[in-house]
């Protein structure tokens, strides 16, 4: 009897007969590279992600290497596309702040104060001062929260956990000053179209300023274990250069444009809100490096810090919410107590505000580079297109460039240093 | 501060049309000229960043799609919009890559988003969605919901058919 009773007819394909499964491997293999293979033999490639943790997120990327040396790569996004600005379309404008939240998840506030403003720029609505000052105490808290989360992840992707954890104390200080702030500790809505939802409070101030007190031996621990920390300074020193000019060309913002040598900075360029009122410097380095990233992000924290301080002092009394009853929603006391006020509710809950016909668009300087939002509005109380530039999505674009010539190891550091938040690159 | 009327000095033959954006200087452009005047305002006006390209669905028989190019000086921080549109059955602009190379996953994501696809792109893929998809789901003849069954869902030969998404399951 023969041993091999019942054997398999299937024919062994070859590799080469079977074809590549995706266009992006096509693409990944005919792009142009600088690197020069030594032999093919030692050709191969491998696949990060979307499922890695020092992805920050579900970011893929597709890697042909060379040994350990990366050729070219090639980045893929959509793992969390949630398809934001469709559903933008089909809901009134004070609807859609919740959705707003979810896009960077690090810092929702600033996120609700870049829509807000969009909208108040189409309605052409004008903010009272206490609440334009509020807001840039937010946003600035809100960049402090970011900045933090990119320090410690970055660290954390290198090998120095210590740090992240040290980080994410500090950030839930924060969210307990936005609990008691607005109410909710993570995804706060905040903002609504002309104010926001409630005033700042005498606790959540006191609870800043004691943050603030202790913010600097925070930023100081977290400086003493990296900054002369030869191994991040080998990690990090040198890696993932991204010259100015071309960094200039791919639509880079904020703080990774900072660390290219260019001292791009909305609030200082373009002022909104009461940033032209207040001092700050804008933190600028010309080394280009991830460590460079690292100590543009690590010295803004500080600066944050100084204009959060300022607004405290500077805070001035009054309307923190603007009065026009037609377009911004009125105090829910007086909605229980009087029909106008509850009539004008309804209209705008169910209706939303009439937007004159037009097109605006409107950016701030939030923690990853410019945030804006692009409103197209036909005269109803819903955006006919609503678009989001999120920075983070385009900061990604450089990221292949940046890994081409780079070994394995580096890359968790350069994802790193660019900061990217998936929510908001995928929309 | 720039205005396309100092372009249109340099060539008087360019054809446009202003337009307001939120107090931005914009203008709309034919397809054809749309080259020529990006090659100009980077070379001659310094607009040296995209900042964005966006897709908009104006719903309308003649020239149904817009592109709208978000150009800014880093000199000067001006900002200012550049359009062009096209037909439904003709959806495609010359792509701004070769111009501005930031223009790349933009266009991308509007070919992804609104099935206008870029002439001279060099990588006209898709941005977020799978590539076999058939749909561009920001155009307004996209229905919220979706469309059932146009995205394949995982699943298994011995699932419970209650319970197989991909097979009219619930």
């Amino acid at each position: 009897m023969s041993l091999i009773d019942d054997q398999s007819t299937i024919a062994r394909p070859t590799v080469d007969e079977v074809p590549p499964r995706q266009k992006i491997v096509e693409a990944l293999m005919s792009k142009d590279s600088t690197v020069t293979l030594d032999t093919l033999e030692h050709e191969m490639v491998l696949n990060l992600g979307p499922q890695h943790p020092a992805t920050h997120g579900v970011l893929r990327v597709l890697l042909r290497l060379d040994g350990e040396t990366i050729v070219s790569a090639e980045t893929e996004l959509g793992y969390l596309h949630r398809g934001y600005e469709k559903l933008a379309e089909n809901m009134t404008y004070h609807e859609y702040i919740p959705h707003t939240d979810r896009l960077d998840y690090i810092s929702p506030v600033a996120n609700n104060v870049a829509y807000v403003m969009a909208v108040e720029k189409l309605l052409q609505l004008e903010v009272p001062k206490r609440g334009q000052y509020i807001r840039v105490l937010c946003c600035e808290l809100a960049r402090i929260s970011s900045h933090f989360m990119a320090l410690g992840a970055l660290a954390m992707d290198i090998g120095a956990l210590t740090v992240f954890v040290w980080a994410l104390r500090e950030r839930e200080k924060l969210y307990d000053i936005f609990d008691v702030l607005t109410g909710v500790r993570f995804t706060v809505s905040y903002m609504r179209i002309g104010g926001m939802a409630q005033d700042i409070s005498d606790d959540s101030i006191t609870m800043i300023r004691a943050f603030l007190d202790g913010l600097d031996d925070a930023v100081n621990d977290i400086g003493a274990m990296l900054n002369k920390n030869r191994i991040f300074l080998e990690r990090t020193a040198g890696i993932g250069i991204m010259e100015p000019q071309e960094a200039l060309e791919l639509g880079w913002t904020g703080p990774n444009l900072r660390a290219s040598g260019i001292a791009a900075d909305l609030r200082r360029d373009n002022p909104y809100l009461v940033y032209n009122e207040l001092d700050f410097k804008v933190i600028t380095r010309s080394e280009c490096d991830v460590l460079a990233r690292y100590f543009v992000r690590f010295e803004e924290i500080r600066e944050s810090a100084k204009i959060i301080r300022q607004c405290l002092d500077k805070l001035p009394n009054g309307d923190f919410m603007a009065r026009d009853a037609k377009r911004v929603l009125p105090k829910k006391g007086e909605v229980y107590s009087s029909m106008e006020e509850l009539i004008n509710d309804f209209m705008l809950v169910n209706f939303g505000q009439a937007a004159p016909v037009g097109e605006v668009y409107h950016a701030i300087e939030a923690a990853k580079g410019e945030l804006g939002w692009y409103l197209v509005s036909n005269g109803t109380g819903f955006p006919w297109r609503s678009k989001i530039r999120s920075p983070s999505f385009v900061n990604l674009q450089g990221l292949s460039r940046l890994l081409e010539g780079c070994m394995i190891s580096d890359i968790v550091a350069i994802i790193g240093s660019i900061d990217p938040i998936m929510g908001e690159a995928d929309k | 501060m720039f205005t396309f009327e100092d372009l249109q000095q340099k060539n008087p033959a360019l054809e446009f049309q202003k337009v307001d954006v939120g107090g931005d200087e914009a203008a709309l452009v034919s397809r054809n000229d749309i080259l020529e005047v990006a090659s100009r305002l980077k070379n001659e006006f310094g607009f040296d960043q995209v900042m964005d390209a966006l897709g908009h669905d104006r719903m309308e028989k003649r020239d149904r799609f817009e592109i709208t190019y978000n150009l800014r000086n880093h000199t000067t921080k001006q900002r200012i919009f550049l359009k062009v549109r096209c037909d439904e059955r003709d959806a495609h602009v010359p792509s701004l890559v070769s111009v501005w190379t930031g223009a790349n996953w933009h266009e991308r994501e509007a070919y992804d988003m609104f099935g206008v696809s870029f002439d001279g792109h060099p990588d006209m893929r898709r941005m977020y969605l799978p590539d076999d998809f058939e749909y561009y789901p920001l155009r307004k003849d996209f229905p919220l919901m979706g469309v059932p069954g146009s995205l394949p869902l995982p699943h298994h030969e011995d699932a419970d058919p209650r319970f197989d998404l991909a097979n009219g399951g619930e």
